[in-house]
């Protein structure tokens, strides 16, 4: 049960931003911005990131929605979600995303992780300032909303079916905040 | 040197936005909504909040910056700021503020080491569940923040004074846009 009082059976962060919208629909516009404005990142690139972070710091939620979101996005190439999930080094990705998730790893950690090495390393295989930035970024914002959905202990379905509704939803209308759907 | 080319002449955040002003228009107003408003806790208790996880990720520019807002908010009072700095417990703050500070301390550890006591201790000692959620968004938004600023090695002013110029802007003109786009207080 959330530790506050949420509109129940609705899940993770949503429940959250519909308890304080003041707040949320600002969330909501960051992870479009983030997730679905310009980006040399694909879209699918971006979900992958995000479900990366989301299971290094082992909060369900994110990890299950934005896989699903990822997987959508992937279409055909969609096995590569769950080979950065298990063994991000083994992924059948290109070496400049290996490189960008191990930023993001680093991150997740803590900022002052990333190393020059690590940034060298993500040069050397193509990636632009726009890239990292955005890598970084996503990473950071991940260890925001992960902390959040679990720090209020937020309703997590366990039930798979539902992440995959959620990806779709996700994958195809972007992030709308509960407030604006109404 | 920060990691990516940006604006030398802009300290911490504030040449990160720079670089990247789609996102950086959700997250001043999400720092304004989350910091500046009186709607349950008071803009020095959540400055207050966002220093100490700052401080406890070790992020430099963030922890001084939010310490001197909090010291605005606080009438100067800066011992306070550094007590809370070295652990709420011994705080001359109210027992409400050091459970909150407590449950803030967990997220920034994790999300899952907030527990049903630590929740249960803040409404036993008046905080509302509108203040839990601020506390732990609040704690929550500054382990991005820490991230972003220093895992792109932005530019950490060794000018202590300027910290305190720049927050008097913020306690005077809030968060947003303004903070990179006009002119940097000196």
């Amino acid at each position: 049960m959330a530790h506050i009082q949420v509109p129940t059976g609705v899940p993770g962060i949503r429940s959250l931003v519909m308890f304080r919208p003041e707040t949320g629909e600002h969330l909501y516009n960051l992870a479009q911005a983030l997730l679905r404005g310009v980006s040399p990142l694909t879209e699918a690139e971006r979900e992958l990131i995000a479900a990366y972070v989301s299971g290094r710091n082992e909060c369900m939620f994110c990890m299950s929605s934005h896989a699903a979101a990822s997987r959508c996005l992937y279409g055909e190439e969609r096995n590569v979600v769950d080979e950065v999930l298990n063994d991000a080094d083994r992924a059948n990705i290109t070496p400049k995303l290996k490189s960008l998730l191990h930023i993001a790893g680093r991150v997740q950690i803590l900022g002052k992780e990333v190393t020059q090495n690590d940034i060298d390393d993500a040069r050397s295989e193509g990636a632009t300032d726009e890239e990292i930035h955005d890598a970084v970024l996503i990473a950071a914002t991940f260890s925001m909303f992960n902390r959040y959905v679990d720090g209020l202990a937020s309703f997590t379905p366990n039930d798979a079916s539902a992440y995959e509704a959620m990806g779709e939803r996700m994958a195809y209308n972007g992030y709308v905040s509960p407030q604006k759907q109404l | 040197m920060p990691h990516i080319l940006v604006d030398k002449d802009l300290p911490g955040i504030r040449a990160l936005l720079a670089f990247s002003p789609r996102t950086a228009e959700p997250m001043g107003v999400l720092a304004e909504a989350l910091l500046r408003t009186s709607n349950g806790l008071a803009p020095a208790e959540r400055e207050l909040i966002a220093t100490y996880v700052s401080h406890l990720n070790q992020c430099f520019y963030c922890d001084v910056s939010h310490g001197e807002i909090a010291r605005c908010y606080l009438k100067g009072d800066g011992e306070l700021v550094d007590e809370v700095r070295k652990g709420p417990d011994a705080a001359a703050i109210p027992e409400k503020l050091k459970t909150l500070l407590n449950i803030a301390g967990k997220v920034q550890k994790g999300g899952k080491y907030v527990t049903a006591e630590d929740v249960s201790a803040a409404k036993e000692a008046g905080a509302t569940d509108a203040d839990i959620h601020d506390t732990v968004l609040i704690a929550a938004a500054f382990c991005m923040f820490n991230r972003y600023v220093d895992g792109l090695a932005a530019n950490t002013p060794a000018d202590l004074a300027s910290y305190e110029k720049r927050a008097a802007q913020v306690a005077e003109h809030g968060y947003g846009n303004h903070i990179y786009t006009t002119p940097q207080p000196v």
